[in-house]
């Protein structure tokens, strides 16, 4: 689908600024000077306070918001607009309630005009992947909060993308569902070979998950410290009580507590 | 009430603390035809009062003399076609007017151009009382069934108007969002986010405009008309057949309440999704 070499970066972004205009604030500077490669196959997280422009840097390479000035490109094509490569995962699962759980998982397939017996074949098989099965034609408001979040996980899945973009998405979650999903999230990652960036505000889940850590700071927002995370996998829940875990979260943590309160 | 003295006999057996007699009170109060009961009695008190009183039968019927004319109506044959007339008024104004309605909100609801060329006039339109346009209607269009059509019409156009344009904007940013990530066309965001979300809208709108819509015909007869519902009371109103007039109400409040509970089931399938009512726009 993609045309770049292995090696190459997936994601590159230089010098990318993103100023909003308010009416009553005047213009806030969301973003600043963000230099990010991303190579492929690679889950990266980042992390940061609220109003760190987090989620707007999603945004941006979602192609739903406008940068202001700077470099965004994917697989070296610069990004103009929502593109077929993206699977894109929110903060609430966004699920349409008048479509079942599968025809759901459809909607991507439907607005791509993709092959639809195809398409079924592998909604019906990520479902399964993820332990909805036996709910393909339930309806969303039958379904728990983290099942709702899964299905819309594959609902991101569904169009095999390159890149796979995730907006604290287990933020809504209990803490038990939330590692649940973490592991489940790893198994995805390792099972469809996707790059993925996932926006937390947990630090020991940007911890846990990745490949590397990209700590924001606010006012404006701008990339703080990038950290390699080369906690050996496949990882298990047990890592969190390891030493070199707790380096990390409190290598992270401390750039927050001089500033301010993590959210 | 053997259901009642059921409950209160199980009570006996249950160590609750609450007194068998409570329970009893309150069970007598849940039953389901309590309403059917007071309409009853409330029936019998004025047939009582009108003929303790000796009220006049041309000021205030009994209700069995109401009863009587109503299954005379019936029976003579006068009603059926008087029904058939208002009942076609009512549902083809309905009809277009609705369809109008959809339509034009449609058009507004996803162009802020056309918004700003036309919902200003919309809106004085609304201010003016239809009620007050029927004479027109009556010299333009005649004594017959069309002039009732156009103004039930305009009656039931504006609350699916209205309506239709909240709706369509009551569709949540993230879901959008959502779709437009997918690469969704704006074609695409309309049919699968906004339209169905702004159906609760509009089904409030047709409920609405159903109710008025039963207004609109009778007005329009009441202003000039050969025959109808609408017609049928002035005529007996002049007769100082009191009874029958309300014979009549009877029946229009029961076109009324048939087209509310046709409205309410067609909207039990289709937004069989939606468990929260959107609230009235215009009532």
């Amino acid at each position: 689908m993609l045309d770049h070499e292995p090696t190459a970066s997936l994601v590159r972004v230089a010098s990318l600024e993103k100023v909003y205009s308010t009416r009553d604030k005047g213009n806030v500077h969301a973003l600043h000077d963000i230099q990010l490669d991303v190579p492929d196959g690679e889950l990266i997280t980042i992390v940061g306070p609220s109003g760190c422009g987090k989620s707007t840097l999603l945004k941006i390479l979602a192609g739903i918001l406008e940068k202001s000035s700077g470099v965004v490109e994917i697989a070296g094509r610069p990004i103009d607009g929502p593109s077929r490569d993206l699977g894109v995962v929110f903060q609430a699962p966004v699920l349409l309630p008048w479509r079942t759980v599968l025809d759901n998982v459809l909607v991507p397939a439907e607005i791509q005009q993709l092959d639809m017996t195809a398409s079924r074949e592998r909604a019906q098989a990520l479902l399964r992947m993820v332990g909805l099965g036996a709910f393909e034609e339930k309806y969303p408001g039958e379904l728990s909060g983290g099942m709702q979040q899964r299905v819309a996980i594959c609902r991101a899945l569904i169009n095999k993308p390159a890149f796979l973009l995730m907006d604290e998405p287990f933020g809504a979650l209990d803490a038990m569902t939330r590692e649940t999903m973490n592991l489940e999230l790893m198994r995805i990652w390792e099972d469809q070979a996707a790059t993925i960036l996932l926006v937390t505000h947990s630090i020991p889940e940007a911890v846990f998950l990745a490949d590397r850590v990209v700590v924001m700071s606010p006012r404006p927002g701008r990339i703080a410290e990038i950290i390699t995370v080369d906690l050996p996998r496949p990882r298990r829940m047990e890592v969190f009580n390891t030493p070199e875990f707790g380096q990390f979260v409190t290598r992270i943590r401390r750039h927050f507590d001089s500033t301010m309160e993590i959210d | 009430m053997a259901h009642a003295v059921e409950k209160s006999a199980a009570t006996v057996a249950e160590p609750t603390a609450e007194p068998a007699s409570h329970r009893s009170d309150r069970s007598w109060k849940e039953n389901r035809y309590l309403p059917l009961a007071l309409l009853f009695v409330l029936l019998v008190a004025w047939e009582g009062l009108v003929v303790l009183l000796d009220v006049p039968k041309i000021v205030v019927p009994r209700p069995s003399a109401v009863a009587v004319a109503l299954w005379d109506g019936f029976a003579s044959g006068l009603f059926l076609p008087h029904i058939m007339v208002t009942l076609w008024e009512i549902v083809a104004g309905f009809v277009i007017g609705a369809s109008v309605g959809i339509a034009l909100g449609i058009t507004i609801g996803l162009s802020a151009f056309m918004e700003r060329l036309i919902y200003p006039y919309v809106i004085a339109f609304q201010t003016l009382p239809k009620v007050a346009i029927a004479p027109i209607m009556v010299i333009w269009f005649g004594y017959g069934m069309t002039s009732k059509i156009i103004i039930t019409a305009t009656i039931a156009f504006f609350p699916l108007l209205a309506n239709t344009i909240v709706g369509l904007r009551s569709a949540p940013k993230d879901q959008i969002d959502m779709l437009k990530a997918c690469t969704a066309t704006d074609w695409q965001i309309f049919r699968m986010a906004r339209l169905p979300q702004a159906l609760p809208y509009i089904f409030v709108g047709l409920d609405v405009a159903a109710v008025l819509s039963v207004i609109g015909a009778i007005v329009g007869e009441f202003v000039g008309a050969k025959a109808g519902l609408g017609y049928l009371i002035l005529q007996m109103n002049f007769n100082f057949n009191m009874a029958g007039v309300f014979a009549i109400l009877i029946i229009l409040s029961l076109i009324g309440v048939g087209l509310h509970v046709l409205v309410v089931a067609v909207q039990r399938r289709v937004l069989f999704w939606s468990d929260a009512h959107a609230d009235v726009v215009v009532a």
